[in-house]
Order: structure tokens, then sequence, then C-alpha cells
């Protein structure tokens, strides 16, 4: 071990390697609750070629690689492996290249999702993909984990900006797949392959994104209702109504207390449910879209609609949104956060169904969610020390996890598999389709060096 | 939703006493990350406040025992508390970081001489003696009247110091003439009474900003209060309170308790945000005291910022011709983030006739004054007075107003060194002061 970490500090340099036990607690974990594990050694390789050098080092010595990027993961992907070393790649930070005639963007793993969002607008366009840690999490790990966001509906998720991808391999070798092209079908689609493969088959060192132009005009309008069931027809009502709004977020009345103790912006405490909708677009689609949004609403039992005054006003709601998750933990000491998603069709019964399994198994429960991508977040405010509760919260888990894939849905819409749900993987894919997903890690990663344990065994 | 107030215990370990659910609520999503200085400096973990919590908890959990590593760290964290401000689940940071940097001390993990010698002579002996204070205040007037400064650094004397103490001495404050007692009367009446205050000097505002403390009395008589100020205060204890001298901060609370008859009063002022924040938690502080406890929360609920009280009370607009002056606002860490003061500032300031308030880019970060921060860290301290004066240059304004003593000594050495264009330093009741002033002709 002491030998692997003097080659480490030969290709990063000695302070780029951490080791003390005051250095890697704080490497212990990602934004999952309760998963924690120590790591061997922490590294910070500052460019492709340091990333390169890093693994072959550690695949000469038979030892188990992490990738990490901010470590807001919510299913512990970046929690380290015993024994292996977490190569953490904030170093590599640079936005390398924006397009403004193919509206493409060229980054570093390591660059800030909000980095990137902001770079574009100074040139006028538009990276939609805005995880709710946009703030914190690198483009990287959107990739790996191809992570949604609040604009899922509309826009879709990161995958379906990401035009070509850099990543090192477990063997140490580097590829590139991808172009600035629109289309593109020589040969199978490897960038694919690497997007949302959770750190498990390369590391992702450089990204080419795709680009829009920036919306003319947008608006944002919140809707309260007295049922939760109310709020979920009025999203399916709206999706049938052939109108595709960019935001349909959904909080409950746990989570809007929570988000309103926190942010303080006036949102209605009285509400069972409310929506938060925005459409954006060219002025006199938007006051369209807005209006119809606004009845299909009041038909389906809003109790009230507000528009926000201007952007800014938006913006803060949306930012008191994306608090959502952390606001919640005010409430009790830990929080265990789920990502069902059913097909939009089925949001009602969900609905229905996540409160009903709090009930019986007497769970505080707060929901809030992607409802327009039929991602809903149930999260289950408990203490991992009270044994019995956290027995209890384990069935509930399971038990909405039955229920989604009964409705053709899945156990997670963006946060990925992980630790967390890797239980519960198999139970969704067929016998000889998880064998080939098996089969294709081995094929690229045969002595499972890169993130071992992680999504399967 | 409100938790119960955790008290340590008087056991073994502050951390390990500290009602685990404190720590638990920390739930390490990492919202906090880019709000903290010192993490974005160096971009690791240990040094965010996410990574901190996590050193702590590993203690209480008997993970990790209290090296000599975590006391460093704990006191490379600035206490700037804007990780609590970011933090949408609440979690206790200022708590936190109180009992780790006590537990530091308590264990000693941390003796150094050179340290010891620092600590010694500001924590535990000027600073909880107010006459003490004072004199050497009038020394350090003296020497630097007297123009002993240049004498004194010419000669090479200042090498006989310590390394760490040496670097400080272009950083000691500038000494005011005369301290508060000598400005401000212990009753000061208005034309027309509608509420009555006491006023808290502070030591480091007394002692090199005692015109603020004289500024502060004018507006607040110019809005109707009366001013109570009792003779030679004691130093509120929130440097002792962020340092590891809990016992110390007790005892300082206690005396000012003593010092102010809080039944006659409807608020108690502070013009310093340091103060302010820690002021504002004496009940906490004392909640297991039996004699104080009640006054303690008596005290907690009327302590009130300057800028808070009056905006509270409505500010009477100054009767005078506006006079162009851009000014830009720094905020101090202890207002925005310790109490949450951000507005009132600004409406103040808004309130004097012809003031353009220009909006500072990263108002809320850091100076690296935080408190001693920039004697025990002067090379993290430098750099984040350096990012701090480049936005208050980039606003171009002629006047930086800002609401901490140590701030404005901080940013006033920053602005000296970067060498531009001059820009004033000062308090923004100072500046509703002279335009009252401006009234009366
Ligand atoms: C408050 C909060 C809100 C969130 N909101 C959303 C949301 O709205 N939508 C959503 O989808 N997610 C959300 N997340 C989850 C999380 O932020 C995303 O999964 C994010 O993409 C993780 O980025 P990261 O840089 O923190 O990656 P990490 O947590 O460090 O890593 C995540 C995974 O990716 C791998 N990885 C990281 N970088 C690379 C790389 N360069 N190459 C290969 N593998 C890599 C890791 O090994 C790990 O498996 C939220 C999390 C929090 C804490
Ligand atoms: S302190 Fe708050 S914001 Fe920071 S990681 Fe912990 S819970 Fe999240
Ligand atoms: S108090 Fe300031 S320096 Fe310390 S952890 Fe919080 S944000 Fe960082």
């Amino acid at each position: 071990m002491k030998d692997l970490i003097a080659q480490l500090e030969r290709i990063v340099g000695q302070d780029q390697v951490l080791k003390e036990p005051e250095d890697l607690i704080p490497y212990g974990f990602d934004g999952t609750a309760v998963l924690k594990e120590p790591a061997m050694c922490v590294v910070f390789p500052a460019d492709v070629n340091e990333v390169a050098a890093v693994v072959g080092v550690a695949a000469s010595h038979g030892t188990p690689i992490v990738t990490r990027g901010s470590g807001t993961g919510l299913s512990g992907g970046s929690v380290p492996v015993r024994n292996g070393v977490v190569v953490c790649l904030l170093r590599l930070n640079r936005i390398l290249e924006i397009d403004a005639r193919n509206l493409t963007i060229s980054a570093q793993c390591g660059v800030i999702t909000k980095d990137i969002a902001d770079e574009a607008a100074k040139a006028g366009l538009f990276y939609p993909p805005d995880p709710g840690s946009m703030k914190i999490s690198t483009i990287g790990g959107n990739v790996a984990e191809n992570s949604g966001g609040l604009r899922g509906l509309k826009y879709g998720v990161t995958r379906n900006y990401v035009m070509g991808l850099e990543a090192v391999l477990p063997s140490g070798e580097v590829c590139w797949f991808g172009n600035k092209c629109v289309k593109d079908v020589a040969g199978y689609s490897m960038k694919d392959l690497f997007i949302g493969s959770e750190g498990t088959l390369g590391i992702i060192t450089r990204v080419l994104l795709r680009l829009l132009p920036k919306p003319a005009s947008r608006r944002t309008l919140l809707a309260s209702f007295s049922s939760m069931e109310a709020a979920a027809a009025t999203v399916s009502a709206i999706i049938e109504a052939r109108v595709i709004p960019c935001t349909l977020e959904f909080l409950d009345r746990v989570t809007v207390r929570c988000v309103e103790d926190y942010a303080g912006i006036g949102l209605p405490l009285e509400a069972e449910a409310i929506l938060l909708m925005e459409t954006d677009g060219h002025p006199a689609v938007v006051a369209e879209e807005a209006k119809q949004m606004t009845v299909i609403a009041r038909e389906n039992g809003a109790t009230d609609v507000k528009v926000a005054a201007d952007e800014q006003e938006g913006e803060r709601l949306a930012t008191a949104r994306r608090a959502a998750f952390s606001a919640l933990a005010r409430m009790k000491p830990t929080t265990i956060l789920e990502d069902a998603t059913v097909p939009r069709s089925e949001l009602t019964k969900m609905v229905r169904k996540i409160q009903e399994v709090g009930e019986r198994y007497n769970l505080t429960i707060g929901t809030f969610g992607h409802m327009g991508d039929g991602n809903l977040h149930p999260t289950i405010l408990t203490d991992e020390k009270d044994a019995d509760e956290m027995d209890r919260v384990e069935k509930a888990m399971h038990e909405m996890f039955e229920y989604a894939i009964e409705l053709g849905g899945t156990i997670t819409g963006e946060h990925g598999v992980g630790l967390a749900k890797k239980p519960f993987l198999p139970r969704q894919f067929t016998e000889s389709s998880y064998a080939l997903m098996k089969s294709l890690k081995r094929t690229l990663d045969p002595d499972g060096l890169l993130n071992p344990g992680k999504i399967f065994d | 939703m409100t938790k119960p107030v955790p008290q340590a215990r008087r056991t073994e370990n502050y951390l390990q006493d500290l009602d685990y659910s404190v720590l638990q609520q920390c739930m390490h999503c990492g919202m906090c990350l880019p709000t903290c200085p010192t993490y974005m400096e160096t971009g690791k973990e240990k040094n965010s406040p996410r990574g901190r919590i996590a050193l702590m908890r590993a203690i209480a959990d008997g993970e990790l025992s209290v090296s000599r590593a975590f006391g460093d760290e704990m006191y490379y964290c600035l206490g700037c508390l804007a990780c609590v401000t970011a933090c949408p689940a609440d979690v206790d940071y200022a708590r936190l970081f109180e009992m780790a940097r006590a537990e530091t001390e308590r264990q000693d993990v941390l003796n150094r001489p050179s340290r010891n010698l620092i600590r010694r002579l500001t924590l535990r002996g000027i600073f909880t003696r107010p006459r003490l204070l004072r004199a050497v205040g009038r020394l350090l007037y003296v020497y630097q009247a007297a123009g002993l400064e240049g004498l004194v650094r010419r000669s090479g004397l200042l090498r006989l110091l310590p390394k760490r103490l040496r670097e400080l001495e272009p950083l000691t404050p500038r000494v005011c003439r005369t301290f508060s007692d000598g400005l401000i009367g212990e009753v000061e009446k208005p034309v027309e009474r509608r509420y009555r205050v006491g006023l808290l000097t502070g030591c480091v505002q007394d002692l090199t900003f005692s015109d603020v403390n004289r500024d502060t009395v004018d507006v607040l008589l110019a809005n109707g209060c009366e001013v109570i100020t009792p003779r030679c205060q004691a130093c509120c204890g929130s440097l002792h309170g962020h340092n590891g001298e809990w016992e110390l901060a007790k005892v300082l609370a206690r005396r000012n308790l003593d010092a102010f008859d809080l039944d006659g009063l409807d608020a108690v002022i502070t013009n310093a945000a340091g103060c302010g924040s820690h002021l504002k938690h004496y009940d906490r502080l004392l909640a297991g005291d039996e004699r104080y406890a009640q006054r303690a929360r008596t005290w907690s609920n009327k302590v009130r910022d300057i800028s808070e009280w009056l905006v509270e009370i409505g500010i009477r607009r100054p009767q005078v011709a506006a006079t162009p002056l851009a000014v830009t606002y720094h905020e101090a860490c202890h207002l925005c983030h310790g109490q949450g003061i951000t507005r009132q500032p600004r409406d103040l300031l808004k309130a004097i006739p012809g003031l353009e308030l220009r909006e500072l880019k990263e108002s809320t970060w850091c100076c690296g004054s935080a408190g001693i921060y920039n004697i025990t860290q002067p090379a993290m301290s430098e750099k984040l007075r350096d990012r701090k004066v480049d936005h208050l240059r980039a606003t171009e304004a002629t006047v930086v107003a800002s609401a901490n003593p140590g701030c404005n000594i901080q940013i006033s050495a920053g602005l000296v060194a970067s060498k531009g264009r001059a820009m004033a330093v000062h308090h923004p009741v100072s500046l509703l002061a002279e335009a009252y002033r401006r009234e009366t002709g």
C-alpha cells in the first residue's frame, strides 16, 4: 500500500494525495443517507494524462477505484470501497470551448453544472438540464448518473445533451466517442454506454454538450390543491391536453412547510399539495400555455393559481424547490429519499399508494418530485438509530418499489442504482437482460477495478 | 418545528455530550459547499462545512480522537457562518463549531508556545479586562500618534517578537484618542423621548472606533431614543465563545447582564456585528445557570443591531439637501449570516439623501477578518481580503460601508495594501449621523 501511495504521489504530487484519517473521513460518503465507508486514499489528478496514469498504477496493484465528482450522488455511487482509491476530479475544472456556430460547449468533467449553464447563457444559449444540485454537482457526475432536473418534461435529461465524451478505461487507455454532428450512425453509439454508467465502465474526463437557443420568454405559475390526487390528476390532464410545459414540479404539504421554513417566500402552507409550473418559448405560446394550464388546474380542483410577477420571482420559486430535499431534513435526523418513476398516466395511483403505505407503517413521508416526468421522491423522515422504525422503512420502500414496477415504472428515474438500490435491480430485469448487462461490465472491466459492488455485485 | 436547544453537559467531551441529533442533522447534501470560503479556496472536503461536521461526528462516534489535525481544521474554519445561511436542513453549525473548538482547547492538542502567547495576551488577558484593554489602547495610541511606529519598525526592535506577532504589527488598528466613556454621557436624552435603550460600547469598537459609538448615540437621539451607556463595560465574550474559551465567555456574559438595568429598557443596542450575534445567544450560553438564565432570556429578546432597531422603529429621513455619494456595502458575516440582517443596513443607507448604493459582488463573502483569524491564519485571511478588495474596487464607489470593526480594520488594511484610488471605510451609522449633523448645520 505504501508503494502504491508513493507511486500515486509521483504522478499527481504529494499534496494531491490525501491519506490521513482527518482528510479521509470527509470522503467516506456522498449525499446518500446512512451509507459510509473509509477510503484508503483520495487522489486529485489535474488532467486526463494524470487520470490515465493513476488508473494504470491502481490497476497494476489490483486496487479498486471509485470515481468522485462533488459527492452529491443519492445512491451511494461515490461512496468508497474498502482499501480502494478515490479519484476526485474537481481539478479538471476548465470549460474548453463554446461553439456558437454549432451550438455546443466542451468542458472537462469537473466543471460545476451551473457554470456550464452560466457560460452558455453568456453566449445567449441555454443548457437545460438543471438538477436540484446544479450549484455543486459536476458535469461528469451528471453524465455518469444521467441526471434529470426541473425541466425534464420538455427538454429531457443529461443524455439528450451529450454529443461526445472522453473516457479513461480500466486499462488506462483514453478513448473519445462522438462529434459535433447532429447525426452520426457510425458504429455503436458508444458514448451512450458511458452515460448513466455510474463510474463502473470508465472515468469520463471531458464532455461535448449540445446547447439550445435561449427561450425568448418564460412564465411561472404556482397552483395549490386540497389533495395530492388533485395535483397528480392535473399533471396527467395537462399532458393529455398535449401541453408540454418545461416544468411541472410537485410538493406535498410536509415538503412545502419545510421549504417555507427555510426560504420564507410565502408558499401556501394550508395547501395539501402545490404544483410549480413553468412554460417557456415564444411569448404568444407562453401566454397561451399559461392560460391553458390555469384552466386545467382549476378544472381539476386547484384552490388557487398564482402567476409569478416576473422572471426573478419565478427563479426564486425554482431555487426554493431545489432546496426541497435538504429542507425535509429539518424534521428528523435521517432523511431517506426514493426515486420511483411511473408512466404519467399512473401518477394518481402511485401517489395514493405512497400515502397508504406511509400510514400503514406509521411513517412520516414528505413527497416532492418532477411530476411532469412521472418521477416522485417520496422521502421518509426517520432516525437511523431507531431500529424498529428502520425496519418499517425498509418494508415500506420495498412495497413502493414493487408497486412502481407493477405500474410499468422504474425503481430509479434519475439517481441511479449505486449501492442503495442494488438489491432491487434484478426485479426490474429479465434474467437474460440482467446477465447481458453484467457480461458487458466484465468485457470492459474484466478485473472489476472501477466502482466494484455498485449497481450489481 | 423548533427543536429543543441542546446543552453540553459537564462530562467528558463537549462533542460527545452534545445532543447527537445536532450532528445528525447534517444530511451531507453539499448545498453549503459553494458558499464556504475555505472550501472554495482549497477544494478539499475537510475544509468544508460538510467535511468538518463529518469530523465532529466521527469524534462523537468515537471513530476519531481529538487530534492536532482536527484542532487545526477547527481553527482553519472562519466561523463566518455562510454555511448556516445556505443550509436548507437547519444545521446548527455555529453551535457545533463552538463546541468543537471548546473541545480542542479542553484537550489542549494545539499547545504551541507562540499560539499560547497570543491567546494568553488576547483572550485571557486584555479582552477580559476592560481597564487593561484601555491601558493597552492608550499606549498604542501614544505609540502611533507620536510617530514611534516608523521608528520602531525601522529599528528592528520588532524582530524581537515571535514571528506571528511581528506579522501582525501592521494590522494593529489605529486607536482613537478618546474612548467611549469620554465621548458619551451615561444618560443622554432626546428632545422627545419615544424609547429608552441601552448601548453596548464593545471593546474593539470602543478602542478603535469610539467615534462610531458617538455616532450611534447621535442617530438614536435623532430618532427619539434615550440612551443609557453603563460605564466601563466588559467585552461581550464573542471572541471567547468562538475560540473555545467557553467558561470565560460565561463570566463576561454575567458581567454584562449585571451592568444593565434591563427592565427599564426597550432594547439593548449594539453596532458591532460580531458582538451582536453572540449577545443574542446569551440565553443559550447561560441556559444552565440558575441565577442568570431568566435574565439572559430577557436580554436575548432585547438585543438589537442598530440598523435592525432603527428600521423597526422607523428611520427619520434626514432633512438635508441631497449630496451625491457612491457607497457600496460589505456585509459582515455575523450580521448577514449570524443574525440574518441584510435588508436593514441597506434601508438605513438609502435613507440618506443623495446616497447611491452600489451592490457589491459577493457582498456576503467573508473578508478574512473573522475574529482573530487574521492573526491565527494570515495566509488564508490575506487571500480573502484581496478577493474582497477586488470586488470593492470594481464598484468604483468612494465609500465602503460595513458594520463590524474587525471587517473595517481588515478592509482598510487591504485597500492600503492594494494601492489603488483611496476609498474610505465607514460604519453605515456614521454616514447617517453625518447627515443628521448637516441638518443642524
Ligand atoms: C440537494 C440535491 C438535489 C439533487 N437533485 C437532483 C435532481 O434534481 N436530479 C438528479 O438527477 N439528481 C439530483 N441529485 C443527485 C446528484 O446531484 C446527481 O446524481 C449528480 O449528477 C451527482 O454529481 P456529483 O458530481 O456530485 O457526482 P458524485 O456524487 O461524486 O458521483 C456520482 C456517481 O457518478 C460517478 N462519477 C462521478 N464523476 C464521474 C466521472 N467523471 N466519470 C465517471 N463516473 C463519475 C461516481 O462514481 C458515482 O457513481 C441531487 C442531489 C442533491 C444532494
Ligand atoms: S451543513 Fe446543511 S447544507 Fe451542508 S451538507 Fe450538511 S445538511 Fe447539507
Ligand atoms: S463557518 Fe464559514 S469557513 Fe466555516 S465551514 Fe461554515 S462557511 Fe466554511
